[in-house]
């Protein structure tokens, strides 16, 4: 095929007379009269990620199903802010995986047990016995609960 | 002063992306496939172990990877990308100085930074890593780059190392010991056809290397061999490079989940791979002006054809109808019919910063800056929503000819819509 580069003369052409062409007059504009008084205190906008996330490459979110942990304001459908930097003490909400799964509760600790615990009546805290290899995946430190 | 490498390297990096989220597959046999489900190319240590091998073609090994209970997942670059981002923001905290080398491999300077009794920073590093990431990896740390890659290797395949390897620490007869039980092909920087060369001359090993005359090194494999010999004997000649080096060029091609044998659906193609291209390019905040288009049946014997066209924007731009215009044009002159195609694909290059490119005078105008308006604009929409929310209709909205991912996993840490799902 012909090359392209062999007919750049066609590019001789005359401009379209119908066509405008905006070329850059000044760049800034000069304002006239007194700087506002505001301009030495402009700050950043606020960041809702600042507020909720600590360590951002350890951060996940993650999406709930069910309602066991209505009590603690979790509801089915809302969304948490994960930190899987975060080591688990007693009474953290925590992502567990248990059987394989995903899954949301409060840890609480007994004097010799360890519980998964529900915050809901009509679900069983779970007793982690040692042939159940509980793997703490992160622990939650926000809700996110749309009203609207 | 003395350089300290240490390379961080993730551990079958595909396959613990997957695990990252589907914690039921942890200690079971995982594949991951390449694009268009392909072949093999990551495999977990289980996977190894039944001796699946790398780069097996999937048909081949389908039925054994059945038979066998095998985890098969598609690749999915938008989970392996943030992860590989997520691991290398936390590895910063270890060293200000860090070069990323490749989506799972990062070389971190660590002179000057106490390590700690028994290697403690190393496992620092990585404990941390797997707890903030989830994802494991392992550490070889020497005064070289290519000392580093052999120690890694080596921290990798020993499990008494607990995933970490420092040769700063060894003695100079253990380090040769090391060296000796490396093979030259898996010297950083040898490839296949030095391999064979220094294999033919009884250079078998990383040890070998070592301890070959410096002049024939250079005589035979120029001063990059020599570089690499060098480094051998722990003089330190790659120093670390931490801004990655500006595009050349951008490549857009994928291979067709079915065969395309029409102009119009390789045109469809042709025009979203135009568009992935000229988005990159729009990233990176930079224009280019020539555009190569090329197309292959991939296929021996008398149906194999190989073509490429190449042409130039009258200036050079960012805007993906120009692209698209252009590569449609040089796609017609390299098409045939009654051929099936199985891969197409676009590189655009003579890439340079938006800012301050050269205009052509005679090119009406210089950039056309009101089209590249455009594309901007719909590259905002398509990041807020959804990749092809907008398009060009030359993209096509059937897409017949799109990648097969037959196992794909969720995109569950870059869409809100695919987020990992937790049981309450």
């Amino acid at each position: 095929m012909p090359k392209k580069e062999q007919i750049k003369l066609a590019m001789f052409k005359p401009g379209d007379a119908t066509q405008k062409k905006e070329l850059p007059f000044y760049t800034d504009r000069i304002s006239a009269g007194f700087p506002s008084p505001a301009e030495d205190h402009i700050e950043k906008k606020l960041d809702l990620n600042e507020l909720v996330i600590k360590h951002p490459s350890a951060s996940y979110f993650v999406k709930v199903t069910g309602d066991s942990m209505k009590n603690s304001g979790i509801n089915d459908g809302d969304v948490l802010v994960v930190d899987k930097s975060l080591s688990a003490v007693d009474n953290d909400i925590v992502i567990a995986v248990l059987n394989g799964e995903l899954t949301v509760k409060r840890v609480k600790r007994s004097r010799k047990d360890l519980f998964l615990v529900p915050e809901n009546p009509e679900f069983e805290p779970i007793k982690i016995t040692p042939e159940m290899d509980l793997i703490v995946w992160g622990v939650v430190t926000a809700v996110i609960h749309r009203l609207k | 002063m003395k350089n300290i490498f240490a390379l961080v390297d993730c551990n079958n990096f595909y396959v613990s992306c997957e695990r990252v989220f589907a914690p039921a597959f942890e200690n079971r046999p995982v594949v991951v496939l390449s694009n268009n489900d392909g072949c093999i190319i990551s495999r977990s240590k289980e996977a190894k172990a039944l001796g699946i091998k790398m780069g097996e073609p999937f048909f081949k090994c389908e039925r054994t990877l059945k038979e066998h209970g095998v985890k098969v997942f598609s690749s999915n670059y938008a989970l392996y990308g943030d992860i590989s981002r997520r691991v290398i923001d936390t590895l910063r905290q270890f060293s200000p100085d860090i070069e990323i080398y490749s989506i799972d491999e990062a070389f971190l300077l660590l002179d000057g930074i106490d390590q700690g009794p028994d290697r403690g920073y190393a496992h620092l590093i990585r404990d941390t890593v797997k707890k903030w990431t989830g994802i494991p990896v392992s550490l070889g740390i020497a005064g070289t780059k290519t000392l580093a890659k052999i120690a890694n290797e080596r921290a990798k395949h020993d499990a008494s190392l607990n995933g970490v390897l420092d040769i700063t620490q060894m003695d100079g007869a253990t380090i040769d010991e090391l060296l000796r039980s490396t093979d030259i092909e898996d010297v950083w920087g040898i490839g296949f056809r030095w391999a064979n060369f220094l294999r033919k001359h009884r250079i078998d090993t990383a040890y070998a290397l070592k301890k070959a005359d410096t002049s024939w090194v250079r005589r035979h494999m120029t001063v990059v061999g020599e570089r690499t010999a060098m480094e051998l004997n722990g003089i330190s000649c790659l120093s670390l490079e931490k801004a990655p080096a500006p595009k050349k060029q951008i490549v857009s091609s994928r291979s067709f989940g079915k065969p395309v044998s029409t102009l119009t659906e390789m045109n469809e193609a042709l025009s979203y791979y135009v568009t992935r291209a000229s988005e990159r390019l729009r990233r990176e905040g930079s224009v280019a002006s020539a555009v190569q288009v090329f197309i292959t049946t991939g296929s021996f014997g008398k149906d194999a054809y190989f073509n490429m066209a190449s042409g130039r924007l009258p200036a050079p731009s960012a805007d993906t109808s120009s692209f698209i215009r252009i590569s449609k044009a040089l796609m017609e002159g390299i098409f045939r019919k009654g051929l099936s195609y199985k891969k197409c694909g676009v590189i655009i290059s003579d890439i340079t910063s938006a800012q301050g490119a050269e205009t052509d005078l005679f090119a009406g105008n210089y950039r056309n800056s009101k089209k590249e308006d455009l594309s901007r604009a719909m590259d905002s929409i398509n990041k807020k929503w959804e990749r092809d929310t907008v398009s060009f209709a030359s993209n096509g909205r059937e897409r017949k000819w799109v990648m097969r991912r037959g196992f794909l996993s969720g995109r569950v840490t870059t869409r809100w819509d695919e987020l990992p799902v937790v049981k309450a």
